[in-house]
């Protein structure tokens, strides 16, 4: 790989032990992949936040990299962590995992990294350009700012993306490189998109997860170009891309008329249909228990936007939940609900808004036998990582189950 | 006889090999406190990866993998040095934060089961001592 002057002194270790290590990384990853040069890049987000995922051995590598002089070159935002940073009592988190989750959270605040613990960074401050080079991890955020926004990033891992934030710089291959985003496979949705919810992410969940479903069985995983959808709001995009991200391990698709690079190609020759049955057998996959079962009810996997939020406030205004309920939204989204009042009357009905994580990454396994949620990514963790049974509704009838006995 | 490849992480070791034709998930499959390969059915499953010179195929699994790779190490209980046919980027970014020396290009089907390997990763090269 080719290395700037300046690129070669950080590997040498003239900039710090952080930068050099940093510098390494980046220079593996270009090697595995056949990069030929490091590119510059406007932002960063960086996964690997919670104290769950990460453990003692990731918060020791975290302090040595601050202790060698680690200092962010770039707009860096960080993913969701274990728990809310202020409210984590009301959340059931123990003593001893705050006390390790803040410990992570200081020492990314301290390498400059602002501490936005979301997986939308683009309803926070960072929201790139179309066009432009980032890095970024999350895998929901990397479908959307390739896709939705048409900026270009890699899938990164956790220490990837941080190697990046420390130097400016990620390696020139896979979807930064105009070749590589071409799509492969022409994707017929032969659905009724005529939607009638007033936010429709339930549908997108479910398309995301039977198109995610069919693109993994293929190799080489094409780049999508799907077909048939008519119309999408930012939210329905938002818990589209969440769904195929983990269900197909996309980083980038195109939908005709709606996402803003699909226009610059010509579609590609080979196609395959999703059809009514497949988008049915999705749903149904998403649904392993019964209604009269269920004792936590999740909304926000992605982090609710401030509209999702009014939604909620909406219906829950003058009632009272009787089920768990979390809200999972971002600080700064959070704010703006507290400013417009949502906030009082979402808290006054019983329900929990839980900022800064989320019930993919929160230390909750084992904890609720059913979980009721619009999110089809949600539900994948739900069962996987937490060993909890799902249904999966539209956003407003999750609203409405907590309101049941 | 010695063998080439590509340097990932350089640095010296020597000591017997473990040797695998399956992938290794190091998070979740292997168990951080002890180098114990811990994957329900791995063929190397129940034995210990501390202080060999480990060689498979290629990495899988959660990103997460590269933190496990640095605590094996912090433990004590790292493999001495990790050959791989194609390495990817859990497992050279875990060598390169945890310092364990690696390299990928090199054929598995040329190691003996049982051999005694020197590898110095800086070069690039793999020495049969056994």
């Amino acid at each position: 790989m080719q290395l700037t002057p300046e690129e070669q002194a950080m590997l040498d270790g003239k900039s710090g032990k952080a930068a050099q290590k940093a510098m390494q990384i980046l220079v593996a990853l270009g090697t595995i992949y056949e990069a030929e040069r490091l590119i510059p890049i406007t932002s960063v987000q960086v996964a690997g936040v919670s104290y769950d995922n990460l453990g003692e051995a990731g918060l020791q590598f975290l302090e040595e990299l601050l202790a060698g002089g680690a200092c962010t070159q770039v707009l860096t935002t960080l993913n969701p962590a274990g728990m809310d940073i202020e409210n984590w009592r009301s959340l059931g988190i123990d003593e001893e995992f705050a006390r390790n989750q803040m410990k992570v959270i200081d020492i990314f605040k301290r390498i400059g990294i602002i501490p936005t613990c979301t997986c939308t960074p683009y309803y926070c401050g960072n929201l790139p350009q179309f066009g432009q080079h980032i890095a970024w991890a999350e895998s929901s955020a990397v479908c959307y700012a390739n896709s939705v926004i048409g900026a270009r990033t890699n899938r990164e891992g956790g220490p990837g993306a941080l190697a990046a934030a420390l130097t400016g710089r990620t390696p020139n291959y896979g979807f930064h490189l105009s070749e590589n985003r071409k799509p492969g496979l022409i994707v017929n949705v032969e659905a009724d998109t005529l939607l009638t919810e007033v936010i429709n992410t339930q549908w997108f969940g479910a398309w995301g997860k039977a198109i995610g479903k069919k693109l993994e069985s293929i190799s080489d995983t094409p780049v999508p170009f799907i077909r048939g959808i008519s119309h999408a709001t930012g939210e329905a995009m938002k818990s589209f891309c969440a769904s195929l991200a983990t269900y197909g391990g996309s980083a980038l698709f195109y939908m005709e008329g709606i996402t803003p690079e699909a226009s610059q190609f010509d579609p590609p020759q080979e196609s395959i249909t999703i059809s009514a049955k497949d988008i049915e057998s999705a749903i149904a996959s998403l649904n392993d228990t019964e209604s009269s079962k269920i004792d936590f009810v999740s909304l926000g996997c992605p982090h609710l936007s401030i509209t999702e939020i009014a939604r909620v406030a909406q219906l829950l205004n003058g009632k009272r939940v009787k089920k768990e309920f979390w809200i999972t939204t971002s600080r700064p989204v959070k704010q703006l609900a507290d400013l417009a009042g949502y906030s009082q009357i979402i808290e006054g009905s019983g329900a929990k808004i839980a900022a800064d994580t989320c019930c993919v990454v929160a230390p909750i396994k084992g904890r609720f036998h059913g979980m009721v949620t619009d999110s089809a990514k949600a539900c994948f963790y739900a069962q996987g990582k937490h060993r909890f049974h799902t249904v999966f509704k539209p956003f407003d009838d999750v609203i409405l189950e907590a309101l049941q006995d | 006889m010695i063998l080439t490849g590509r340097t990932i992480f350089p640095g010296v070791a020597e000591g017997d090999v473990i040797l695998t034709k399956m992938g290794i998930s190091f998070f979740g499959g292997v168990d951080p406190e002890t180098g114990e390969i811990i994957e329900k059915g791995h063929e190397l499953e129940g034995q210990s990866i501390a202080n060999k010179i480990l060689a498979f195929p290629t990495g899988k699994g959660s990103t997460v993998g590269s933190y496990t790779l640095y605590r094996l190490k912090a433990n004590g209980v790292a493999p001495a040095a990790i050959i791989n046919t194609r390495c990817e980027p859990i497992t050279a970014v875990g060598c390169i934060i945890a310092e364990i020396p690696c390299i990928d290009k090199i054929p598995l089907e040329a190691i003996p089961l049982n051999a005694k390997l020197k590898v110095d990763a800086g070069k690039a090269i793999v020495e049969i001592m056994r």
